[in-house]
């Protein structure tokens, strides 16, 4: 079962702006899904969508088989969203904002009270249940943030760069609490331009670039791609095929081309040594630049948690 | 259906629990404005008046004056509490749950009405110090300042689905609702006015409030009173579809 097909989703804004270009991945029922992109990539209006505050240009969106455009009710049932910017009530008391929160999704107020002091005991905030948003700090917003998603019960949860500007211990928590919660059978979507955070929780990927999917797969074969780099080698003599070089792929770009791809804990050396052995002269290499390359620069800057 | 009145019910509360928390600014104010007018308006400058339509002054404007706090506050509290919900951005929290925007209408209706309600409540007891108050039609008089206050609420609400910054939710009520309720005949009766005023003022909405209000209280009104309630009943269910519809298209609170 999909917990969330999309397919073909654009957005274009009122300023011209293209957010999503023709966006389609499906999520599986069970997985930890991080969508990974530099900031401005479209995540954040992805998310919107999802959750009815953005209104799409075109394409379809299926929550657990639940047709947005036809099924709408249905399909916000099955969701749970942390929101990027503090969304809070900063005036009424923490517990009030679960209890109606779980009122709006239909649950009776006696059972909204029991989750809120469950999920406030959860987000170490139960102390906090009497005082309003305004007097928490901002890892504790968030964490109010993450009850607050949870009082339905949502089958899918959406956390949208939910460890952006808070305190390493704060972060620590919440990456074992998303874990406990998807072991727990929880689908996560989270959005994240920290590849550091993607590793660490999610088993799938998919890496968003100025609004279109340049991967999509699992988190060890997104990894492996991420971590290697291309290089062009200009050989003296041209070549009727690649040289086979043990450990690396190759391929004969022209005659006097090859395209060598080397992990970064593999290193060229071996790969020079065996070509030296076989009488391939090389003259000259360069960096074959892909847009995987620059953004794995850009997605492993600073730290997880550290604010914008 | 079982969700949406579970939904409409804890929005009902949260947004009349507002009303009744924070009461030193919802209640206190319209309280002391009105004491003045009746002071002012009433015991100064009312004596020298002496009777209008055959009734003391103060009693002839009482009516008014609930009309005229009603109208102010039920707009008030629904602009306010909406277009606050939208800056803060918890108006969210009802966009993404699966509250249907009917609901989400009848909750901020609600906290409008009841503040009207409590409000009407307050300065008619101010009014009690001050003259003699029989209510010639209690249930008619209910009614009306019930609509009144779900019309100006759901004026309110609309205000700000299209606000974007305070100056937008300011201008409305000084610049619209202000003058009308003044133009209104809160303080005389139409017919003192010229033959153009006269027709002029018949269209003014608010004329048909404040009379269907004094008809219920004292039992007079410039205006036929059945067309006064008609008309009311059509603002409301004009001004409820609106604001469903707008609210459904995502003016202002969805990009
Ligand atoms: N409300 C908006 N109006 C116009 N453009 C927007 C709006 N929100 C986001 N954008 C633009 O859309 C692009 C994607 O933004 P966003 O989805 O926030 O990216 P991310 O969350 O990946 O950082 C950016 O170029 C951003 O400037
Ligand atoms: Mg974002």
């Amino acid at each position: 079962m999909h917990a969330l097909s999309i397919k073909d989703l654009s957005k274009k804004y009122k300023s011209g702006v293209e957010a999503l270009k023709s966006v389609s991945f499906d999520v599986q029922e069970g997985d930890f899904f991080a969508l990974l992109g530099p900031n401005g990539a479209g995540k954040t209006t992805a998310i919107g969508i999802i959750t009815s505050l953005v209104n799409k240009s075109s394409g379809s969106i299926e929550v657990f088989g639940h047709d947005l455009d036809k099924e709408l009710a249905k399909a916000k049932s099955c969701i749970g969203v942390v929101p990027q910017e503090v969304n809070l009530n900063l005036f009424d008391y923490n517990f009030n904002i679960l209890v109606n929160q779980a009122g709006f999704y239909g649950i009776p107020r006696s059972e909204g009270k029991k989750r809120a002091e469950q999920y406030l005991k959860q987000m170490q905030l139960w102390q906090k249940r009497k005082t309003n948003a305004r007097s928490l700090s901002g890892g504790m917003k968030r964490r109010l943030m993450v009850a607050r998603a949870l009082v339905n019960r949502p089958k899918l949860l959406l956390l949208d760069e939910p460890t952006a500007g808070v305190d390493i211990e704060t972060r620590r928590m919440m990456w074992d609490f998303l874990r406990d919660l998807n072991a727990n059978g929880t689908t996560i979507i989270l959005t994240t331009h920290y590849l550091e955070e993607a590793e660490q929780l999610c088993n799938k990927v998919a890496i968003i670039d100025e609004g279109k999917i340049i991967e999509n797969d699992s988190m060890h074969n997104v990894l492996k791609k991420l971590k290697t780099e291309v290089f062009i080698l200009n050989t003296e003599k041209p070549l009727d095929k690649a040289p086979e070089i043990d450990g690396y792929t190759t391929a004969l770009k022209s005659p006097q081309e090859i395209e060598i791809t080397v992990s970064q804990e593999q290193g060229v050396n071996d790969a020079f040594s065996t070509l030296q052995t076989s009488g391939v002269k090389v003259l000259s290499m360069r960096n074959k630049n892909s847009r995987l390359e620059e953004l794995f620069l850009d997605l492993t800057k600073g730290q997880p948690g550290e604010g914008e | 259906m079982r969700i949406q009145l579970i939904g409409t019910i804890a929005l009902v509360r949260k947004e009349t629990g507002r009303v009744l928390r924070i009461w030193v600014q919802t209640l206190i104010p319209p309280g002391i404005t009105m004491s003045l007018y009746f002071i002012i308006f009433g015991t100064l400058i009312g004596k020298r008046i002496g009777e209008m339509e055959g009734f003391p002054y103060m009693e002839y404007i009482a009516p008014g004056l609930v009309m005229m706090s009603v109208i102010t506050n039920s707009y008030g509290n629904v602009v306010g509490s909406f277009f606050n919900a939208k800056i803060q951005g918890h108006i969210e929290e009802l966009l993404v749950s699966p509250l249907s925007e009917v609901s989400i209408v009848i909750g901020y209706l609600a906290g409008g009405i009841i503040r009207g309600l409590a409000v009407a409540t307050v300065v008619t007891f101010i009014a009690l110090f001050f003259t003699q108050i029989n209510i010639k039609h209690p249930l008619m008089t209910l009614f009306v300042i019930i609509m009144t206050a779900g019309v100006f609420s759901l004026a309110g609400l609309i205000n700000a689905i299209f606000a974007k910054k305070f100056d937008d939710i300011a201008v409305i009520p000084s610049f619209v609702l202000a003058p009308l309720t003044y133009l209104g005949g809160v303080f005389y009766t139409v017919s003192l006015l010229p033959e153009f005023w006269q027709t002029l003022s018949r269209f003014n909405p608010i004329l048909y409030m404040i009379n269907s209000m004094r008809y219920s209280v004292i039992g007079i009104s410039d205006v036929s009173i059945q067309n006064a309630l008609m008309m009311i009943v059509v603002f409301f269910i004009l001004l409820f579809s609106s604001a469903v519809i707008l609210l459904k298209k995502g003016i202002g609170i969805r990009q």
